[in-house]
């Protein structure tokens, strides 16, 4: 049913891993999403001390580092989720295609709208499985029914959940597995059509196996979409993702392709964390 | 053998000290558990104390008008004839209206209060809105009389019947002279007063929505209205009409400020601007002019079926409370 490689034709892949893949040229990168000198606050707290890094266009990057260092943070100032909260804001510049996403004027629904985000735990919402993605749908398209059912099928296909639900759309979310509700979010996320998708440590509250399948999916979804995802999960990141930043106190200590930074990191603190010195 | 034996023996003994230090804890216990018991089912005994004292009451009034004391509309000390018509619809009527009023503008400031006030802001109205709580309905009452009343009369009464006043249908509704108290004003008095509950526990509610699942619909790109409209209010849903019904339950059982606003009039009047009366409002002006044993039943009457409709009321926003309590518990 799922295709287990991904799509991405233009790039070698290594022999044991799809995703750990060598350096590439940077000539095949495009940045999607471009971070300069973001300093961000909670109050008066300087949560980010001016980061910098791209986010490349159809690739997974990864973010680690120890609790406290400002990845779920940046995750969130991508998106303005920040914004909900008063005394939070951000300085410098997230270039999104070009435009500055933190530009006062910038449209918050529509840049959530094309900026989705799955958090930690899933949330289903307290409707049908089939409301939960129609939903989103329905906030920017007003589609015949046909259509809808198509498009709902399409998002559940997508997360690698649609057979598992698909004779008891009408029940609700809240009935699913906590697996099956974090891949009903992808699937609720996927179905508005973002361009880049943040994942906030998708898998902390999932056991092993349903954890193997949102990485599997999110491997699969990197062919369409841009993808960050924070993770305390070292080998999850060095599974999934082709970009690894890892952060320290509010910094970027490293930022590189991932098969690299896992092998031979440039830093000292990178090859502490990652053998597990600390963190 | 004879270690087996002297084991024995040995643990006999223990046993027997065990045994008697445990006697005397089970002795305490024992008087604990009774006294604790006894507390408890010394609130039951009260409650039943009072519905069989009501009964008992009322019993000769409902000897003497049967079923029909229900919906006689005459409360006539003189001919001694009563019905409860009257008081029964003003209650539920100002009840209505106090809902109509106090429902919406409560879920509205709680939405304000949750999603939208500004956190300097949070504190202080939440404060007001406490305090509003606790004002007596005495002052209420007051306020009604000497300064509400003739601003309705003055201001509010007159707009209603010049405008839907002439409306056909409705008309009725706003007929009659502006008298300032009456059942319109009564029910914004409780409307006041509702305000509160329903406010407070819409808030309450309002936060046990986790952030996650609101951040989750932002994250779709949703407006704030949309996270209420879709997310809030259905996630909390038992929990506001709980608290609505609590909410009822006070306005159905209000007596002092009514009793000064309403007019205190035995008649159902199509009109809401007319002066009318409620179950409570009538047993605290007659109590004391009450004379003969089927005025004084009469009045016990209404204030048995005034226990039945707010114990109603009281006991499905419980049963609504308690199912959102086993669903947040899920």
């Amino acid at each position: 049913m799922i295709p287990k490689d991904p799509m991405i034709p233009e790039i070698p892949m290594t022999m044991e891993s799809p995703m750990t893949m060598p350096a590439t040229p940077d000539a095949a990168l495009r940045e999607k999403i471009t971070i300069r000198d973001l300093k961000f606050y909670y109050g008066t707290s300087l949560a980010l001390k001016g980061i910098s890094l791209p986010l490349y266009d159809r690739k997974v990057t990864a973010f680690i580092g120890p609790s406290g260092c400002g990845k779920s943070t940046l995750l969130r100032v991508l998106n303005r989720m920040y914004d909900l909260y008063p005394g939070q804001h951000a300085e410098g510049e997230v270039l999104f295609d070009g435009a500055n996403v933190l530009a006062p004027d910038q449209d918050r629904n529509l840049l959530r709208s094309r900026i989705g985000m799955v958090f930690q735990k899933p949330t289903p919402f307290p409707m049908s499985i089939y409301d939960n993605i129609a939903f989103g749908i329905r906030l920017y398209e007003h589609l015949p029914k046909a259509e809808m059912d198509g498009r709902v099928e399409t998002a559940l296909r997508r997360a690698a959940i649609w057979n598992e639900v698909k004779d008891k759309l009408g029940s609700s979310g809240l009935g699913l597995s906590g697996g099956q509700q974090q891949r009903l979010c992808i699937a609720r996320t996927v179905a508005i059509k973002p361009e880049v998708i943040l994942f906030d440590e998708p898998c902390s509250a999932l056991d092993p196996i349903s954890t193997a399948k949102i990485e599997e999916l999110i491997d699969e979804l990197s062919s369409d979409y841009t993808i960050a995802i924070v993770t305390h999960n070292m080998q999850q990141a060095a599974r999934v993702s082709s970009q690894t930043a890892f952060m320290y106190l509010g910094e970027l200590v490293e930022f590189g392709v991932t098969s690299q930074m896992f092998t031979a990191p440039s830093d000292k603190r990178t090859q502490d964390y990652i053998t597990g010195r600390f963190g | 053998m004879t270690d087996m034996a002297l084991e024995t023996q040995i643990a006999t003994r223990h046993d027997l000290l065990k045994s008697k230090s445990l006697k005397r804890f089970r002795t305490g216990d024992t008087i604990f558990r009774n006294l604790t018991r006894g507390a408890a089912v010394l609130v039951l005994v009260l409650l039943g104390g009072v519905i069989v004292s009501l009964i008992h009451g009322s019993l000769p009034a409902f000897h003497a008008f049967g079923f029909s004391f229900l919906t006689t509309q005459s409360w006539n000390p003189v001919t001694e004839v009563f019905g409860a018509a009257a008081p029964i619809y003003g209650t539920l009527v100002t009840s209505l209206i106090a809902l109509l009023i106090a429902v919406p503008v409560g879920i509205g400031i709680a939405i304000f209060l949750t999603e939208l006030c500004p956190m300097a802001l949070r504190r202080p109205i939440g404060v007001a809105i406490e305090l509003l709580a606790g004002i007596p309905s005495i002052i209420y009452g007051i306020w009604g009389l000497f300064v509400f009343a003739p601003f309705m009369q003055e201001y509010i009464q007159p707009a209603l019947i010049g405008s839907l006043g002439a409306i056909p249908g409705i008309g009725t509704l706003f007929a009659g002279p502006p008298y300032g108290i009456g059942t319109l004003t009564a029910g914004l008095i409780l409307a006041i007063m509702v305000l509160p509950f329903v406010t407070a526990i819409s808030r309450d509610v309002f936060e046990t929505v986790p952030a996650v699942l609101k951040e989750s619909a932002y994250g779709l790109g949703c407006t704030t209205w949309e996270v209420v409209r879709n997310i809030v209010i259905p996630y909390t849903r038992v929990g506001v009409i709980g608290g609505v019904m609590l909410g009822l339950g006070r306005a159905l059982g209000e007596t002092m400020a009514v009793t000064f606003v309403i007019g205190n009039a035995h008649r159902i009047s199509g009109s809401i601007l007319a002066p009318g009366t409620t179950i409570s409002a009538t047993i605290a002006n007659e109590f004391t002019e009450a004379v003969g044993d089927i005025y004084t039943s009469s009045l016990i009457a209404l204030g048995l079926i005034l226990f039945v409709i707010t114990f109603i009321v009281l006991a499905a926003a419980r049963l609504m409370l308690m199912r959102l309590d086993a669903k947040a518990g899920r």
